[in-house]
């Protein structure tokens, strides 16, 4: 295999499989960044599947051709709604944050699951009809060398970056962003301040509910094509791994998102590179997880969370 | 999690949420068209039901204690140990590796066997722990990406250091295994084995630990107030670790428990078998304490176990019974909300 082909394939699969995990990292960075920690992204990522799958079986021969995007809105509106559970626990209700989470991923798979076999009679959908393909982008395609490289892809892996460029300029440059920042980091200020601090909390969770959302549908109308109850097998951790990695930053937990990506595919298709076919692909699997580790452990760089993640705002309270 | 609650709402609170989790369950069976009655009934019929089924849920509960205890043990301490799940895997490839590498009389190689599961688990929670107490990592993020690091080193020793290329590891020899011929006749033949005998030894040293030496009161203590108990004079990163440690080693056994005797093999897990989240839920649920733990141990197992025939004798979907556990799990944590609720309850009968 000649260099040119082997960087075209690299390429091409860390796009492919970084997409769903960038949508559903920078969902992760809007509700931390709020300082509600979401364990729940898995879940998320999982009702955004089911729902995303759900539909394009449903509505395929009405819609046609749009029916994978039609699919994606879907499941964001799904994830949005479902992540409220996340926020009326652990927001209102005051609930452990970390074993809302929890209960969002054993409710996410455990309801979709239970509704696949009860709709169609068997733990696993048929095949989605219309999937999402691969795209040439016209002009930018014709350009050689690069262009069959980086122009041949799946509009959503375009879409992952920029919406990872949208989420920093939502939360770095705009009042919204800093309102939301605030609220993360010393909410009794902010909301000295004038701020609803559960306002801001709710929607910070729904927006992660709404992107973790489209990472699962994403990630079922590309990878799987279907959906099970092993669809979404951990992919949800790898994003909320990316998050930390990339430092609660929306451009950093884009590239983190990649780079973890990127790790999974070499994982699969490793074997036809001659340098990785020794390292034993255990070690590529958790690639993520390890570095996750290791830069929290300070070791690359050092990863400090919102001030005040994990606790629940009470009012009045000091 | 409860400790600002009186005695009677942390009574209460576990017994709501499971009361009201069963409730969703049933809606939801009557949303999608089934009878709750008949779900419910299959449910139990087929958890308590026969002998049969009755060693199933036994042999079930096994592990759901361990993993219960695993996770009360660290929230005792003020840690939360997520990473069960994990350590049970560890748990279970140590003790089937150690029972297939040896030759040894019974009485030697199976307490050898069952005490590499709990070596293996408790190194397994000794890094979230050193990192916890060194460098101040918070453990629920490194427990978690733990568990994803043992699922896939498992699978690798599987297939091709235990085994030759195999998705499943040979069967442990007798002298490693805890399987019992007695409680299999006595159940219709069941997978039931002694392990749970084990499990309620396991509590009982729990309670004893906990409760009644100083290094239980020094570890509850650092759960209480880390500061208060540094100026005490302990310290406090020795028992972060320790309790880690002994956490984990708690969740190993479960592992071993499973690897020697549910199933007397490893193999290639495509997913997390789940048992160490439904720890999570189980130790919450039972208030921490060693009792609970092991009630909502058995209520966890005769869901589980009446899950896999509701299917056959009422139709509904096992998945229904993960409903119904999140949903618990959903009120167990919102604990708030109920004991606010009580309170309101309790003034407006005044």
């Amino acid at each position: 295999m000649d260099v040119l082909s082997a960087f075209e394939i690299l390429v091409k699969s860390m796009l492919f499989a970084s997409a769903p995990l960038i949508f559903t990292a920078i969902g992760g960075v809007f509700s931390e960044r709020s300082g509600v920690v979401n364990i729940g992204l898995e879940g998320l990522m999982v009702i955004g599947a089911f729902a995303a799958v759900v539909f394009n079986i449903t509505f395929a021969s009405a819609l046609g051709g749009w029916t994978p995007w039609i699919a994606l809105l879907a499941a964001m509106v799904i994830g949005g709604l479902f992540s409220l559970l996340h926020a009326v626990a652990s927001i209102s209700f005051r609930a452990d944050q970390v074993v809302s989470g929890v209960a969002i991923n054993f409710l996410a798979l455990g309801l979709g699951v239970y509704l696949i076999k009860d709709w169609y009679g068997a733990g696993q959908t048929p095949q989605i009809p219309v999937p999402l393909y691969y795209e040439r982008i016209p002009l930018l395609y014709d350009i050689p060398v690069i262009g069959p490289i980086f122009f041949n892809n799946y509009i959503t892996s375009y879409l992952a970056i920029f919406i990872a460029i949208g989420a920093w300029f939502v939360l770095f440059k705009t009042p919204f962003g800093l309102r939301l920042r605030s609220v993360g980091e010393h909410p009794m200020a902010a909301d000295t301040m004038g701020i609803n601090v559960y306002r801001m909390r709710y929607l910070a969770v729904f927006i992660s509910g709404i992107f973790g959302g489209l990472g699962g549908g994403v990630y079922a109308q590309t990878i799987t094509q279907d959906f099970s109850a092993g669809t979404i097998t951990g992919q949800g951790f790898i994003a909320l791994a990316a998050v930390i990695f990339g430092k609660w930053h929306p451009l950093g937990a884009m590239g983190a998102a990649m780079f973890f990506g990127l790790a999974q595919s070499l994982a699969i298709i490793g074997s036809s590179f001659p340098l990785l076919a020794d390292v034993p692909n255990w070690i590529l699997l958790s690639a993520p997880y390890i570095l996750t580790i290791l830069a929290l452990a300070g070791f690359i760089g050092r990863a400090d969370a919102p001030k005040s993640i994990g606790k629940p705002y009470i009012k009045g309270s000091r | 999690m409860f400790n600002q609650f009186s005695r009677w709402q942390k009574i209460m609170i576990p017994v709501i949420s499971v009361v009201l989790g069963l409730l969703v369950g049933a809606i939801v069976m009557l949303v999608s068209g089934y009878n709750p009655i008949e779900g419910y009934a299959a449910l139990l019929s087929g958890s308590l039901g026969e002998g049969f089924y009755i060693g199933e849920t036994i042999r079930q509960i096994t592990p759901y204690i361990f993993a219960g205890l695993a996770v009360a043990f660290a929230f005792r301490t003020g840690l939360f140990n997520i990473g069960v799940e994990g350590q049970l895997l560890v748990g279970w490839v140590a003790s089937v590796w150690v029972g297939l590498a040896f030759d040894l009389p019974k009485i030697i190689h199976l307490p050898m066997a069952i005490l590499a599961g709990a070596l293996a688990g408790a190194l397994w929670a000794f890094v979230p722990g050193l990192l916890k107490a060194k460098l101040r990592v918070h453990e629920v993020i490194v427990t978690i990406m733990m568990n994803y690091i043992a699922l896939h080193l498992c699978n690798y020793l599987v297939r091709y250091v235990i085994s030759d290329g195999q998705n499943t590891t040979d069967r442990v020899p007798e002298s490693a295994s805890l399987k019992s011929p007695f409680f299999e006749t006595l159940t219709e033949f069941s997978t039931m084995h002694y392990g749970i005998f084990l499990a309620l030894a396991a509590a009982i040293i729990y309670f004893v630990v906990l409760e009644k030496t100083t290094t239980g009161f020094e570890l509850r203590s650092v759960g209480f107030n880390q500061h208060a108990s540094e100026y005490a004079g302990m310290n406090v990163n020795r028992n972060i670790i320790l309790s880690m440690v002994i956490s984990g080693a708690f969740a190993g056994l479960g592992g071993a428990m499973e690897g020697l005797g549910t199933f007397g093999y490893g193999f290639i897990h495509g997913a997390f078998s789940g048992v160490g989240f439904d720890g999570i839920a189980v130790a919450l649920l039972g208030g921490n304490v060693a009792l609970g733990v092991i009630l909502a141990a058995a209520l966890f197992g005769i869901l589980k176990q009446g899950a896999l025939i509701m299917p056959l004798e009422s139709g509904v979907p096992t998945e229904l019974v993960e409903i119904v556990i999140a949903i618990i799990i959903f009120f167990v944590a919102s604990s708030y909300i109920i004991a606010y609720l009580l309170q309101r309850l309790k003034k407006g009968a005044k």
